[in-house]
């Protein structure tokens, strides 16, 4: 007993299982951070050599392997354009739902618990399983059905096109637009609905005039995170829409196109000289790295700040 | 008092109020609107598996068929068969074979004829060439097939003799996906506890959207510094002889795993009330004494789930495998090449011609590897839910 | 506004007295359930018009609910069930073919935590005249105008009528909330501790804006402040976990209450 009185609080005994776990697990957060930076930074570090204005201003011919001669700018507006594709059908749908499921849904209703399900399952499915629904559904089934009705069964529709890959990756992004819209939906003080609603607005008025304009910074993110997500994700277009080598830019949305991700995949798996196209790869996924990780950064900012208002409202 | 601009617009007294619902039928059709929107949610997860499961079913109910050498009726005879027998001979559904006349039948016939006649000489007598590999005994037993010497379990879908064993798939893919969790886990965890308990909380915020930074890495960028970068420092390293091998993928595929296991169980740990954590260090536990004795203990269904949630994404991830090892090797051993199902579907499907055995056995694949996930996710979800719900009290 | 005048309805003796000279609003055994349990019980009460009627009574003994019941605010919450009637002007608000928007229009409301849009605040008033149909500039200006100064804010606010209103301060934003429900002329205001959440001065002002609008609303206060009921009202509620213990004139429940509990909660003895 006057022995503990004695002793000096700061004076902890020395726990050597304290100290080792501790640093075990502030070790494997160093890792991850490790990892994370040397696929970082040997990206940037090699992939500016490659880097330059001919090489995403130009449309490269057949050999693209010719580090003289190639260029991206037909995968750079390939991708952009099926995101953007993808954009104006999974915004309008996420976004509804996620007024759906806070706005209008009875609380703990089955159907209400069968649309949360449904979209935590949508969010797990393997991309690649996307790519076959893509496959067996948009092309096979719509596409094909579509040319009998309107192009006397000659194939337009009913093959793999920019429209079947953006509508995949619609498919596949719905849930990323409907969490995040859910999250800032909800950091809108309940009090503004039902100051709205006394004043005689309908749930609708309500709804248009003073919960969206409030959670707009939510529903970008999710968009942002949408694209980030699509653009950076190949194994859905695989069978939907992507072209090895396309003479000239996609106009129509039933042609193929070329797309960044894929370009990585080709250049790294097929190419006759992995150590000549070396700088062209590098350049290329750096290309890739800026378009999501850019978006990925400012939507992670935009998230933050809804998350610090959520927390300063409770 | 009422001014005047709000009278004019009123009904009189409160009979205004007598209007009920009907009087809005633009709000009413906005809310049904709405909620047929998200019932669409529903409606897509049906259509994946629906239409996935549609371009299969001919492999389950054995409709596909892909014995090179089969039983040949010569055209004279055409007569002696019933139209129900020709039909399913010629391959035709009853619209098209009632569409036909006699002549076109004929043809038919010949070219049928024909193309027996074309196969290789030394096809013709072989054993193998006389079985329906699709059929289930092929696709999950083992089986001896010519010129080997014992029951092997083969994937080899081109060829004239197309072997369709699914089992190398299934070992290759679970082998990689162990890998990867295996170096995932612990540490997408590790780091959680680290940055949920003992890190300080400025350098908390900072930690926790870096970590998951990693997941906008896109996966094909994963795969390819795992195939241009790691594999050759890691074959240094461990000095194997297959440079690309089911080790660099599992690795790789933990890069991708890693954020989401630390983000779900790095929730599920800040989840649990601080009451806990401030009651045990009241009594002069430690800091890591709190974490590994309460928080963990409480915490662990989600980081149960977190886990299980991360085994449903490896599974499912195409490009870093597809990129890093290809080759469908028998093998349990991790630094052989291995081949996944996601893997097999992304690489084939171009080369399966639309409606083939091939093709459908793909989609069987798929429709497999949707279960899988399904399942998984909903024993995470379930077992967060359950979770979540016991931390605030309601059982 | 047109009169109505209806024969009083007879409240059963054994509860609370129905005081005021015409009636207004009329709540006829009204109970209401959370699920299964009860938040008030078979409550009957004749509130009369262009008075104040404050319910007072100990937190979570129904008072706020009761309130919400008059303008169908707890529509919103999914589980709640609600038998009985409320009448205002004669008519059954839970009638089944009321129109719930109608009824708030006339029904406005004024929170315990000041909600101002994060708009301006000019954009704050003119929100529910916008909402109704107003789309004339100079109407709405007008209409803004007269509010603001019917609240007592607009000499505070009038040089800066378009910047944000989170910029008030509480009192101010609360007034703002006020100027707001009272822009589109409802005739009845319902108020939910109103200023619980502001400083004594604040406090003041809107007490004496309340005394104010009664010339020319009927408004209904919650309050936990029985000397805020003393100031402010005509008649006073006493709740006790969801019944109705006593209604009167506010001089005789604070003076001479009939019931033990009324005078054990108005002097202090509990609550």
């Amino acid at each position: 007993m006057n022995k503990i009185q004695g002793r000096h609080f700061r004076a902890e005994k020395f726990d050597f299982w304290s100290f080792f776990f501790s640093g075990l697990t502030g070790l494997a957060t160093l890792l991850i951070l490790g990892i994370l930076a040397t696929i970082l930074i040997n990206i940037i570090a090699n992939g500016c050599q490659g880097f330059s204005w001919h090489f995403v201003s130009t449309i490269p011919k057949k050999d693209f392997f010719d580090i003289k001669t190639t260029g991206v700018l037909p995968m750079i507006v390939g991708t952009t354009f099926r995101v953007l594709v993808m954009t104006i059908f999974v915004i309008p749908v996420g976004v509804i739902t996620a007024i759906y499921l806070t706005e209008y849904a009875p609380s703990n209703s089955f159907i209400t618990r069968i649309i949360r399900a449904a979209v935590n399952n949508l969010a797990g499915v393997p991309s690649i399983v996307f790519g076959l629904f893509g496959l067996g559904f948009f092309i096979n089934f719509i596409g094909k059905n579509l040319d009998v009705l309107l192009h006397n069964s000659s194939a337009v529709w009913g093959q793999p096109a920019l429209i079947w890959a953006s509508l995949t990756l619609a498919v596949m992004t719905v849930p990323v637009v409907i969490v995040a819209t859910e999250e800032s939906l909800k950091a809108i003080p309940p009090g503004l609905r039902e100051a709205s609603l006394a004043l005689g607005a309908t749930k609708l008025e309500t709804i248009l005039k003073i919960v969206l304009p409030q959670a707009l910074p939510g529903i970008m993110t999710g968009g942002i995170l949408a694209v980030s997500r699509a653009a950076g994700e190949v194994a859905p277009i695989l069978f939907t829409g992507v072209a090895y080598y396309m003479a000239s830019l996609p106009t129509h949305l039933s042609d193929q196109f070329m797309d960044l991700g894929y370009h990585v995949f080709v250049l790294s798996t097929q190419s006759p000289n992995i150590e000549q196209t070396r700088p062209i790869l590098y350049a290329t996924v750096l290309v890739l790295l800026v378009l999501t990780f850019a978006l990925n950064i400012v939507a992670i900012i935009i998230r933050s700040n809804i998350r610090r208002k959520m927390r300063s409202l409770h | 008092m009422p001014s005047s601009h709000k009278e004019t617009r009123r009904t009189p007294g409160w009979m205004g109020i007598h209007r009920g619902h009907k009087a809005r039928p633009l709000e009413w059709l906005a809310e049904k609107f709405i909620f047929l929107v998200s019932l669409s949610t529903i409606l897509m997860v049906f259509l994946i598996f629906i239409f996935v499961a549609r371009e299969a079913l001919p492999v389950f109910f054995g409709q596909t068929d892909t014995a090179l050498v089969s039983a040949v009726i010569p055209p004279a005879e055409m007569d002696k068969h019933s139209p129900a027998e020709l039909q399913k001979y010629l391959e035709l559904t009853p619209e098209q074979f009632k569409a036909m006349d006699k002549d076109t039948l004929k043809t038919l016939m010949d070219v049928k004829v024909e193309a027996q006649n074309d196969i290789p000489e030394s096809f013709r007598n072989s054993r193998d060439a006389r079985l329906n590999t699709t059929e289930w005994r092929y696709l999950l037993l083992p089986h001896q097939w010519d010129d080997y010497k014992k029951p092997e379990y083969i994937w080899q879908p081109v060829g004239q003799i197309k072997k369709f064993n699914i089992i190398p798939l299934f070992v290759g893919t679970l082998k990689i996906t162990l890998i990867g969790l295996l170096f995932a886990v612990p540490l997408a965890v590790g780091a959680a506890i680290y940055v949920s308990q003992l890190a300080r909380p400025r350098f908390r915020e900072i930690l926790k959207p870096t970590i998951e930074l990693l997941s906008g890495i896109p996966s094909v960028v994963v795969g390819f510094f795992a195939l241009l970068v790691m594999a050759t420092v890691l074959q240094k390293t461990f000095g194997y002889e297959t440079r690309l091998n089911a080790f660099v993928a599992g690795i790789a595929l933990g890069f991708a795993v890693i954020p989401i296991i630390f983000s779900i169980a790095e929730d599920a740990l800040t989840s649990v009330p601080r009451a806990y954590t401030q009651a045990a260090l009241a009594l002069g536990a430690s800091r890591w004494q709190t974490a590994w004795q309460i928080v963990l203990p409480a915490a662990l269904p989600g980081v149960f789930a977190a886990a299980v949630l991360g085994f449903g994404r490896a599974i499912g991830e195409t490009m870093i495998v597809l990129m890093v090892c290809s080759a469908s090797v028998m093998s349990w051993s991790i630094f052989d090449s291995a081949r996944s199902i996601t893997t097999t579907i992304a690489a084939e499907m171009a080369e399966a011609v639309n409606g083939g055995p091939h093709y459908r056995i793909l989609f069987m694949l798929g429709a497999l590897l949707f279960a899988a996930t399904f399942v998984s996710n909903m024993i995470g979800d379930f077992v967060i839910h359950r979770f979540k719900n016991k931390l605030e009290g309601k059982r | 506004m047109t009169e109505i005048s209806l024969p009083r309805i007879a409240v059963a003796d054994a509860g609370p007295k129905a005081a005021p000279s015409a009636p207004f609003i009329e709540i006829e055994s009204l109970s209401l359930f959370y699920g299964a349990s009860k938040a008030l019980k078979n409550i009957s009460v004749t509130l009369g018009e262009k008075v104040v009627t404050a319910f007072i009574g100990p937190s979570g003994c129904g008072k706020s609910t009761l309130l919400r019941c008059l303008n169908r605010m707890n529509d919103l919450i999914d589980s709640v069930r609600i038998d009985g009637a409320v009448k205002i002007g004669g008519h059954d608000i839970y009638g089944p073919d009321v129109d719930v928007i109608e009824l708030r229009k006339r029904v406005g409301m004024v929170f315990q935590k000041s909600n101002p849009f994060p708009k301006s605040i000019y954009e704050n008033v003119a929100y529910g005249l916008r909402l109704h149909g107003v789309k004339n500039k100079s109407e709405l200006a007008a209409a803004v105008e007269k509010s603001l100064q019917q609240s007592a804010l607009w000499d505070e606010v009038k040089d800066r009528l378009h910047s944000s209103a989170l910029g008030l301060s509480g009192g101010q934003q609360q007034r703002l909330c006020i100027a707001r429900a009272i822009a589109i002329r409802p005739e009845i205001i319902l108020m939910d501790e109103p200023a619980s959440a502001l400083d004594p001065l604040a406090t003041a002002r809107i007490e004496e804006l309340i005394l104010e609008l009664k010339k020319d609303f009927t408004i209904v206060i919650v309050t936990h402040n029985m000397q805020q009921a003393a100031r402010i009202s005509d008649f006073t509620a006493f709740f006790y976990i969801g019944e109705l213990i006593e209604f009167d004139h506010t001089a005789k429940i604070f003076t001479n209450p009939a019931k033990k509990q009324t005078e054990d909660y108005v002097t202090g003895r509990f609550g």
